[in-house]
């Protein structure tokens, strides 16, 4: 079968092609060297950390996400421990957080705390930046056929820069009355002033306004931490824009031949998408973020109205708006919501129609329903503010739009069961958690339609239901979508297997501690449960709520214990997984055609393919196999294949090369 | 980046520069090589490296879709600060107080009106192929860019003499944040013309790089020429809605 490789680059494709899934990108890169159009760099620093090379940039950043989820989950997990018992004494909290938990009691501030840094971390720092930056920066340039991105540089910025917001949100946790930094000189002068006895900002990952605005006087955590919170935002902001930037260009300008954008994979429109998300919503945010940095350094008043009084002290500002902020915010936040969830979406089928053995159901839908999503959502910020005593026919126009969002939505669904329907279904890790994702993503949904509606949100906002919804839907649906695509894409990645086994023991835990989490959360908020309360010991009628409180935390440990098997599983399979072939899974799109596993420095050892076909050709009547390549020709075609020198007919030795490698099923 | 196959002969300079094609990618595709954006030259060499070479062709029209979507986040940001001006303006009056243009506000106009102009001529004697004459503009440009900058920081020395500051009132709060970040953003317009001045010599002796030139010149000319429309819209925008 290595006859037919192309005649610039015997040695690299012949061997390479039989050896799918040699060990190292180092050993890869090293085959291709002589050939390399931008030759591949030699040493560890350009290599791995200042890397421009898309796949590495895309492995940084899910390192980046999976080392902040973690982080956002132990957070998680402190929560519900004070939530279900409150004043209880942690002593090996004292070592760690001897400001926050003194004594080992965890103290409301600190509580606050936690839920600001969890939200920050988890929305900015997991979902946004895992599916996008993660998979985005990996696969899009490969299932488009480019050698890498429109702008490898800004790319690399783009990471570094992300990395930057993290570091400095982290430090906001310790600059706050902190033995180690807390009261120098930079505090007080340049940051606002450190408080006392808590740990980073109390505002929650939304800043409201005064509370976010006021700097030291409004709170503990509100000084210097707050500053730094505020700073890694506009950070993000950048890094985003950078990367958003990138996105689109590489996707509109980078596309190989034959790759229309109908023959694009739905990952590539769910990233598509998001960039432009990212891109027309970022820029708000920053612009918000610069309002309120002034109105905290520099004594303006967008944001603070008059007569406000902390502490006995009557403020200076006067006839500033806090509605605005929200306004701002929410104009951002509302499409973040969805920069999170798309990737999912696309990822989502992607892998279903991959395991169904069947194509996508309704491809064209898929793409409008997406953009549909997107669309509106820049149309329905005001749900978030319906009891910010706005306009009775203000909020009627946002429900309506908020309520037509479960049209696209509900396309998808329909979609995504279609694709199944009647399927000879593989049910492999990768595909348990497509198909949690869809149930996660109705589950979650669903009481959207009923937050949507301004009455009925009037009653529930500010309350665990809503907690409850954009956990489902945003948060874990989300996650789901990025597991599936870490088990789906490690083969390719690191050129081995991830267990199954460990997988599967992973998958049951998770997807049943998560329904067990948040479906009692929303018949909390029902009863009248309120968000962001440190403790509810005050309130009796919430005390018969406590054998639920109980379930929750329960469900959260054994939960977050299951993500260690992930964990193990990531690092372990790295090393040791078994070795994965170029195209385990059978897929048919461009990144199971590279000539070697994980992908040479230029993806396809410096000669695109070429595309003939959509991306998920299964299940094709009179095909040799249940699958047909996107680089296979058509029969009528054969003779444009040979036109094109080794061009169609190397890659298409590389698709059956997949099958006889295929270990997996 | 690639930047090293590209041997297009010089009949390349014009056809690279059509306008950006953002939506003209969804053509079908024939398996051939017609799948690309607008402005290709036709394919002559057959064979594999021809094929390849005419693909990395297309590298210079992503400097002009980078730029567009920079532009499109930018008009964003300040699409948000004009709507929160406008909030700030008719919902919460309070201590709403304006101030008359400073007339040096006048010459800063005049200069970056000026200053889009020059770079417009020297981007067009580029594309003739006039490299000194196109050196000459953009030294010029790169001078009123500086001027602007200047009169601004007049403007705003002139208000601080008044005693109006940052915080003063809710107008001027606007108007030095608004001022401040175009120009910050007008800054990164004079580096920009300032890395094709230096990119210029490079270019002028590499073979077949002037297609790339030219798609640099035209990103940082329509940056150029929104920093100068941006300016006229905040200009009204301060001095007409208050």
């Amino acid at each position: 079968m290595e006859e037919a490789t192309t005649p610039i680059e015997p040695s690299a494709a012949a061997t390479e092609v039989g050896a799918a899934g040699t060990d190292a990108h180092a050993e890869a890169a090293a085959a291709h060297a002589p050939h390399g159009h931008h030759g591949p760099p030699t040493g560890f620093i350009r290599k791995y950390i200042f890397s421009i090379d898309h796949k590495v940039i895309g492995i940084q950043y899910l390192l980046l996400a999976i080392f902040a989820a973690f982080t956002g989950m132990f957070m998680s997990v402190l929560m519900r421990l004070n939530l279900t018992w409150p004043g209880h004494k942690w002593t090996i909290l004292e070592t760690i957080f001897p400001l926050g938990a003194p004594g080992g009691v965890m103290t409301p501030e600190f509580y606050l705390s936690l839920v600001t840094m969890h939200g920050t971390m988890m929305v900015f720092f997991v979902l946004t930046t895992a599916p996008q930056g993660g998979f985005g920066n990996y696969f899009l340039p490969i299932q488009v056929g480019a050698e890498d991105m429109a702008f490898p540089v800004l790319n690399m910025l783009s990471f570094w820069v992300t990395l930057v917001g993290l570091l400095v949100l982290i430090s906001a946790i310790f600059v706050e009355g902190s033995t180690i930094v807390g009261n120098t000189d930079f505090v007080n002068n340049f940051l606002g002033g450190g408080g006392t006895g808590t740990l980073g900002p109390i505002g929650g990952w939304t800043g409201y306004p005064p509370l976010s605005a006021l700097g030291k006087v409004a709170g503990p955590g509100q000084g210097a931490g707050a500053t730094l919170w505020i700073t890694s935002i506009a950070i993000f902001c950048i890094a985003s824009l950078l990367g958003a930037l990138n996105f689109i260009t590489t996707l509109l300008n980078m596309r190989t031949r034959g790759m229309s954008l109908m023959r694009m994979p739905l990952t590539c429109w769910s990233w598509f998408t998001t960039a432009i998300l990212a891109l027309l919503a970022f820029p708000v945010l920053l612009a918000a973020g610069v309002l309120l940095l002034l109105d905290r350094h520099a004594g303006t008043s967008f944001f603070i109205p008059g007569g406000l009084v902390f502490n006995d002290v009557v403020q200076a500002h006067k006839g500033g708006s806090p509605i605005l902020w929200q306004h701002l915010f929410w104009f951002f936040g509302h499409p973040e919501v969805y920069i999170a969830i798309l990737p999912g979406m696309g990822a989502t089928s992607h892998i279903l129609s991959t395991f169904a053995r069947k194509p996508v159901f309704g491809y064209r839908a898929m793409v409008f329903a997406m953009f549909a999503i997107g669309l509106l959502g820049f149309f329905v910020w005001g749900h978030h503010m319906f009891i910010s005593g706005m306009d009775p026919r203000t909020s009627i126009a946002f429900s309506v739009l908020t309520l037509s969002i479960g049209v696209p939505s509900a396309i998808k669904t329909f979609n995504w069961l279609g694709t199944l329907w009647g399927a000879k279904i593989r049910f492999t890790v990768p595909m348990m958690f497509a198909i949690g994702f869809v149930s996660l993503f109705v589950a979650g949904g669903i009481t959207g339609l009923v937050l949507g509606q301004t009455s009925l949100d009037l009653f529930i906002h500010d309350g665990y239901f809503v907690l409850a919804h954009f956990h489902l839907v945003m948060g874990v649906a989300a996650i789901f979508g990025m597991f599936a695509g870490v088990y789906f894409w490690f083969p390719k990645m690191f050129g081995r297997m991830m267990s199954e086994r460990l997988g599967q023991l992973h998958f049951w835990p998770t997807f049943i501690g998560v329904y067990c989490i948040f479906v009692p959360m929303h018949i909390m908020g029902i009863v009248g449960m309120p968000r962001r309360y440190a403790s509810f010991q005050e309130y009796d009628f919430l005390r018969p709520l406590d054998p639920l409180v109980l379930l929750v935390t329960i469900a959260a440990i054994v939960t977050a214990a299951a993500q260690f098997i992930f964990l193990f599983n990531f690092i372990w399979s790295i090393f040791k997984g078994k070795r994965a072939s170029g195209n385990p899974w059978e897929a048919t799109t461009l990144e199971w055609v590279t000539p070697t596993t994980p992908p040479p420095h230029d993806n396809f050892g410096g000669h695109l393919p070429t595309v003939y076909r959509g991306p998920y050709e299964f299940a094709v009547p009179d095909a040799p196999e249940d699958y047909v390549m996107q680089t296979t020709p058509d029969a009528g075609e054969g003779n444009v294949a040979a036109a094109g020198a080794g061009q169609g007919s190397g890659q298409g030795v590389q698709g059956s090369s997949g099958n006889g490698h295929n270990g997996q099923h | 980046m690639v930047t090293t196959v590209s041997t297009k002969p010089a009949g390349g300079v014009s056809t690279g520069t059509k306008n950006v094609h953002i939506g003209g990618t969804g053509r079908r595709a024939t398996g051939g090589n017609g799948s690309r954006g607008g402005g290709q030259p036709p394919n002559g060499g057959g064979g594999d490296g021809g094929r390849e070479r005419a693909f990395r062709d297309a590298a210079p029209q992503q400097y002009r879709i980078g730029m567009w979507l920079a532009l499109s986040a930018i008009l964003m940001m300040f699409a948000a600060l004009s709507s929160a001006y406008v909030f700030r303006s008719t919902r919460t009056q309070q201590g709403w107080q304006a101030f008359s243009v400073p007339s040096m506000l006048w010459v800063s106009t005049a200069l970056i009106l000026a200053s889009s102009a020059t770079v417009e001529v020297a981007r067009r004697a580029l594309r003739r192929g006039a490299s000194e004459v196109y050196r000459r503009w953009l030294v010029l440009s790169l001078a009123l860019g500086f001027g602007f900058l200047v009169a601004q920081l007049l403007a705003w020395r002139g208000l601080v003499g008044q005693g109006i500051y940052l915080a003063t009132n809710p107008h001027s709060s606007f108007f030095y944040l608004l001022t401040g970040l175009h120009a910050l953003h007008l800054f990164g317009g004079i580096v920009g013309l300032c890395y094709l001045m230096l990119r210029g010599r490079r270019d002028a002796t590499a073979s077949g790089a002037a297609g790339k030139q030219l798609a640099r010149v035209d990103a940082v000319g329509l940056y150029w020429h929104f920093m100068d429309g941006l300016w006229v819209y905040l200009f009204a925008l301060l001095f007409l809605w208050r």
